[in-house]
């Protein structure tokens, strides 16, 4: 992964130094030095070795935009989008899940009906639409809550206040992102369900005469969960990337803002950090999910 | 010997056809695509391209920020040029993109999936490391770092989903090639002396293209909507705007605070009914090709 990043990068952007240049008169002699300086004057694989190197060390170079350390720029707004993800998956996740258990539970029924189409449609809408949809709707027209950014401007607030706040900036891009990610939960813990609804063992669980209730939470959820947890455990691992275009339409000021304003410069250190970091938690919640299943599910043979 | 094989083909086409038509949620489907496929085909013919270009839209005295009541049908942007006229046009780049990107797609895939599913051995095991590997790389972050090194284009933006997206096709086209091969009439092609060429071609991919065809289907409105991301993110090509951009240019106008939603509104439900036509599509002959799916979608 580090490897392709590297190559990736070195494809077209052969002279760095040439963008921190743009439009400035700078003397051959110190253009040449700093060369030499950055290693720029070395052959590619020496390049490469250096690159393996300053990246396990975390030194991911310097964004042109900023001038600062690309590696504490994104530490900077980490916490903005670990708030922001982690808050809109953990709520996409219960509602999106309870509403494929009842559109299975209740199948063909008008509730199913409605959960289906309505997770068809958000499922099929650009996030960031319904983002700006939602903006208009509750910032500009009824004036609720704030059009962007994570804090009121110009004031400082303390203790409870700032609490609120903080929340009330929250809550349009995690209500844009949990509709987002609601229908992919409700459509597997529904398919899943039903698949689960016709096997034997149920049969036999409505044979002793159990309450529907019961059958339903003790028997038939535990075993329908499973690809539903898998499937939280996978997009853990876009808890990071997951809202490039959202965090840009509310101005949160979390990666996905970093990258859509790194696009512009386009900033490449920052834009190959950030692609950096975001391959790498994908990756690591792959193997989680995987040893998560195996955990899980002991019908599952390690292969 | 090739008419029978046309007869038997033609009989199978008019099957799938009649399976489809009697599915309520595909005819949708196609008639919605059709609307909007004429709209885009027909866009020169319905309004001039010249009224993308800003230079002309004042010349012609339009307003700035007309409201669809004071400029049919569906207002002016900030640089007065009609929003119906980036509406058609739009269209043309979104469902092209679209298409071409999954053509892309498929292209790559299939060719890694049936090289893989085929050959089997050390070339599959090969081929299967290098598409797993690909396949944990985050779809959208790669395409974003893709198109921002490659330049703004529609082309590369095509080129750029094709490219982040094709590993899950390679995967799905292996499994199903591996269960053909094992099928009868591959042995006895082979034993008729065959060539794999031969048998790739007239045995191999027919009886995987159902499957391809109907994933194809699902996986245009996946490469819509990257496409509007990307757009969205300033990656489209201002030149040529799509539905994406069209969004990108209202957002960043400040339509949004000026609730000109004239401006924004019309270009995301675009997107949204042709991603919908698509998908009701896909699954429709996902489910013919596949019956034992049924009713559990």
């Amino acid at each position: 992964m580090v490897c392709f990043n590297f190559f990736l990068f070195r494809i077209v952007q052969t002279d760095p130094l040439a963008h921190m240049f743009r439009g400035r008169n700078i003397p051959r002699e110190l253009q040449e030095n700093l060369r030499a300086a950055f290693g720029l004057d070395q052959p590619l694989f020496t390049q490469f070795l250096y690159y393996l190197r300053e990246t396990f060390t975390l030194n991911l170079g310097v964004s042109y935009h900023s001038r600062q350390p690309v590696w504490s720029e994104i530490m900077a707004r980490l916490p903005a989008t670990l708030a922001l993800l982690g808050s809109s998956a953990l709520l996409a996740g219960i509602f999106g899940t309870m509403g494929g258990i009842v559109a299975a539970w209740r199948r063909n029924t008008w509730k199913d009906r409605f959960i289906t189409s309505g997770t068809m449609v958000f499922y099929s809408l650009p996030d960031f639409w319904l983002g700006m949809l939602l903006l208009v709707g509750f910032s500009v027209v009824l004036g609720w809550l704030p059009i962007g950014g994570m804090g009121t401007i110009g004031v400082t607030l303390t203790g409870l206040p700032a609490v609120l706040d903080y929340l009330k900036h929250l809550t349009l891009p995690a209500m844009t992102l949990t509709i987002a990610y609601l229908g992919e939960y409700a459509l597997v813990t529904r398919s899943s369900l039903l698949e689960v609804m016709s096997e034997d063992y149920l049969t036999v669980a409505r044979a002793k005469g159990l309450r529907d209730r019961v059958v339903r939470n003790r028997h038939a959820l535990p075993n329908a969960l499973l690809p539903v947890v898998t499937l939280a455990a996978l997009n853990l691992g876009f808890i990071l990337s997951g809202a490039i275009a959202v965090e840009a339409v509310f101005s949160w000021p979390g990666l996905g803002q970093a990258t859509a304003q790194a696009i512009r410069g386009p900033d490449f250190p920052m834009l190959q950090g950030l692609f950096l970091l975001f391959s790498a938690s994908v990756i690591l919640f792959n193997l989680f999910a995987d040893v998560l299943y195996l955990y899980l599910d002991p019908r599952v043979e390690e292969v | 010997m090739t008419s029978l094989t046309r007869k038997r083909r033609k009989a199978a086409a008019r099957r799938i056809w009649s399976q489809f038509r009697s599915s309520k949620q595909g005819m949708a489907g196609l008639v919605i695509l059709l609307v909007f496929a004429s709209l885009a085909l027909a866009a020169p013919l319905i309004v001039d391209q010249s009224a993308l270009n800003p230079v002309v839209a004042r010349a012609e005295g339009n307003p700035q920020w007309a409201s669809p009541g004071e400029f049919a049908p569906l207002g002016t942007d900030h640089l007065r040029r009609s929003v119906w006229a980036q509406f058609v046009w739009g269209s043309r780049v979104s469902l092209f993109v679209g298409v071409a990107a999954t053509a892309v797609t498929m292209a790559i895939g299939a060719t890694i999936g049936i090289i893989a599913g085929f050959r089997g051995g050390r070339v599959d095991a090969l081929l299967m490391r290098f598409t797993e590997w690909f396949l944990v790389i985050p779809f959208l972050p790669l395409a974003i770092v893709l198109a921002s090194i490659l330049g703004r284009s529609m082309w590369n933006i095509i080129l750029v989903i094709g490219i982040s997206s094709w590993p899950w096709m390679a995967r799905l086209i292996r499994s199903q090639v591996l269960t053909v091969k094992q099928r009868l009439f591959v042995d006895r092609s082979r034993s008729l002396g065959a060539s794999n060429r031969h048998i790739i071609a007239r045995h191999i991919l027919p009886n995987v293209s159902g499957l391809i065809l109907a994933n194809a289907t699902l996986a245009i409105p996946i490469s819509i909507l990257a496409e509007t991301s990307l757009s969205f993110l300033g990656l489209g090509n201002p030149r040529n705007p799509s539905w994406g951009k069209t969004l990108e240019e209202a957002f960043t106008s400040g339509a949004m605070t000026r609730n000109a939603w004239w401006y924004f509104v019309p270009a995301g439900v675009g997107i949204l009914i042709v991603v919908l036509a698509f998908t009701m599509i896909g699954r429709t002959l996902e489910e013919i090709a596949d019956p034992k799916l049924g009713g559990r979608r």
